[in-house]
């Protein structure tokens, strides 16, 4: 539900996850191999990939994508194709035959000198003509039946929801709960992470509704379901409100009804202010902040059933955090954004998005700061994560300085490190239970 | 969407492709009536005949979308022959409009950087024959300017598509209880029999 080029970090964040599963997930494939286990060794393969930092940085998130659908199991094919290509093999004879009056018996060597040249030359459009059939034919081996098999729908819906940008939201909503002061309830966790993740699915899939001739265009969202046509849109949006609704009811009535509300809220936030906002006007970049800021505030208020002053601090980072990462990324996706008519601070005002991201960059400082004093953490927060607020604040002004592409590449793959590595900060300095100062409501 | 019922396809696939043999030397003409607009190319695809279902294709060079062979079932009713006409509709005005925004921006951005480089007093090619090139800071002023020169007429496009999406989508729920209404009534009429 963040700001849609999230992929990269998220990938980055469930990597050491991914990580360990992968190594454990290894090993039993080697004592039975299961068809899930295959899917899923897939999946967890690119996770591991992606947790080398220099193999980060050699892919860029539009190469990454690229990546991605080459590593995509092969498929079987389809039963149809066999079919096809029996149907264009048939296809070339005929055409061969067409194009070739006389019969095969000429080609002796007695030929007089004129029939000989005839040959040549029949020879000569016979190859291009099998070129060109060729080039068709490889044409069309490229059209795929539009048939939903079974086997393949938990891949195309874990795309379609974007399922690691998911995990990055319920990550971060974790983080949330579990800074909220107050006993840590295991039940309540579990049903907000598991709203929070079909809110999520729910708000992304419909985000993939309304963009395919968009994603279409560019280079990073071009392999989506919807695009490649591996999903109807009816199916799309069933499963989105499949989703949406167990989601928000599970929120609101297993966990608390301000959970459920700041759900839905996100959700239409998503999807109908920020997906049309985005090819209006640069506000969008603002709204979407907003939208990934609202999921920690959800675990707070799972945890605590109200607004307190510490689920705003908690939204706020998460709200900083997006500028320096959205617009250091989109300072190289520029062409596309151009082309596909889409309204960036990057395109239309790049001075503006450059201050901003330092901006905020520096504004994670002061929030960190002002952690203890809203009693979320101890006074040692803000001085263990001053080297990292200042190194990315460094790299926000270098990029605000230089302008180029290589600075916003740096700030944007610290980005990716910084958001997981402030949060794990942020708890490992809680404010232990019964320390509080003279303001802030007792834990409920 | 794909069809549930098996059919046949109503030309049979040397045939098909001959009409499209055909097809193929129509094109030119059809691009020249189209001229202002992007070359439109014929597709020449025929799914096999056993088939059941659309076909979709590789992304077209121009408006890189991917063109759909929509599949027309023996008895296919008038909400489905709607359905189908919208999104071939729908297919055509996407393409059109993408090809033509992408060979624009191409075009224009062409033009930009030679008129750049003639201004820095620059030749197109360097010596080595490669093409020279703006960087992106150069760029920059070329990529605003193509945006707001384009933002009403994506204005009036993202409204249209927004529409044509909702109407395709409800029109495929439509479809598909009819199509489950009339199984459950063949259902009932076997029973009763």
């Amino acid at each position: 539900m963040a700001a849609s080029p999230h992929t990269l970090s998220s990938r980055l964040l469930t990597g050491w996850v991914g990580g360990c599963v992968w190594y454990l997930e290894r090993r039993a494939i080697q004592e039975s191999p299961h068809k899930f286990m295959h899917l899923f060794r897939n999946v967890n393969k690119r996770w591991f990939t992606f947790q080398h930092f220099n193999f980060l940085r050699r892919m860029y998130v539009t190469q990454l994508n690229r990546c991605l659908s080459q590593q995509v199991k092969p498929k079987p094919e389809p039963v149809a194709s066999p079919f096809l290509e029996k149907t264009s093999s048939c296809q070339d004879k005929a055409e061969i035959y067409e194009m070739r009056p006389l019969p095969p018996q000429s080609l002796s060597l007695s030929r007089k000198p004129n029939e000989k040249e005839l040959i040549e030359l029949e020879s000569a459009s016979i190859i291009e003509g099998s070129i060109d059939v060729e080039e068709e034919t490889k044409d069309e081996k490229q059209w795929k039946e539009m048939k939903l098999h079974m086997d393949d729908l938990p891949g195309i819906l874990a795309r379609l929801s974007k399922i690691k940008l998911t995990a990055l939201v319920v990550s971060t909503t974790s983080a949330g709960f579990a800074l909220a002061p107050g006993p840590f309830d295991w039940p309540c966790f579990l049903l907000t992470s598991v709203g929070t993740g079909l809110a999520s699915c729910a708000a992304n899939s419909i985000n993939q509704f309304f963009e395919v001739p968009f994603d279409s265009n560019m280079n990073r969202t071009k392999n989506r379901p919807l695009v490649r046509g591996q999903i109807s849109p009816l199916l799309a949006m069933s499963f989105a409100t499949c989703c949406a609704v167990p989601g928000v009811a599970l929120l609101t009535c297993g966990v608390n009804p301000l959970t459920g509300a700041l759900g839905v809220f996100n959700i239409f936030l998503y999807t109908c202010c920020y997906t049309p906002l985005k090819r209006i006007s640069i506000a969008n970049t603002w709204v979407g902040a907003i939208v990934g800021a609202i999921p920690p505030v959800m675990g707070w208020t799972a945890a605590t059933g109200s607004l307190d002053a510490g689920a705003f601090l908690l939204g706020g980072i998460l709200y900083s955090w997006q500028f320096p990462h959205f617009n250091a990324l989109s300072w190289g996706l520029r062409e596309d954004y151009s082309r596909g008519g889409y309204c960036m601070m990057s395109v239309t005002n790049p001075g503006l998005c450059r201050r901003v991201a330092l901006r905020h960059c520096l504004a994670l400082i002061g929030l960190s700061t002002a952690a203890p004093v809203l009693d979320v953490t101890t006074w040692a927060f803000p001085v263990v994560s001053l080297p990292i607020n200042l190194y990315i604040s460094y790299l926000g002004f270098r990029f605000y300085v230089d302008a180029d592409r290589k600075s916003s590449r740096r700030l944007f793959f610290c980005s990716l490190w910084h958001l997981p590595l402030l949060l794990l900060l942020m708890l490992t300095c809680k404010q232990p239970p019964g320390v509080t100062h003279d303001k802030g409501d007792p834990p409920s | 969407m794909a069809a549930l019922r098996p059919g046949r396809r109503a030309l049979s696939p040397p045939l098909c492709r001959a009409l499209a043999g055909r097809g193929r030397r129509l094109a030119p003409e059809r691009g020249a009536e189209r001229r202002d607009a992007a070359p439109n190319r014929v597709s020449r695809f025929c799914p096999p005949r056993k088939s059941c279902h659309d076909w979709i294709g590789p992304p077209d060079k121009y408006s890189n979308l991917r063109p759909v062979h929509f599949y027309i079932p023996e008895n296919e009713s008038p909400l489905e022959q709607k359905l189908r006409e919208l999104r071939q509709e729908t297919q055509e005005w996407n393409q059109q409009f993408w090809a033509n925004q992408n060979l624009t921006f191409r075009k224009e951005k062409e033009e930009f950087i030679h008129s750049r480089l003639k201004a820095k007093g620059l030749a197109l090619r360097a010596e080595s024959g490669q093409k020279a090139t703006l960087n992106a800071e150069e760029m920059a002023d070329f990529y605003k300017e193509f945006l707001s020169k384009n933002f009403q007429k994506h204005m009036y496009y993202n409204r249209d598509w927004y529409k044509r999406n909702f109407a395709i989508t409800f029109f495929m729920g439509k479809v598909a209880l009819e199509r489950i209404w009339n199984k459950l009534r063949r259902k009932q009429k076997k029973i009763s029999n």
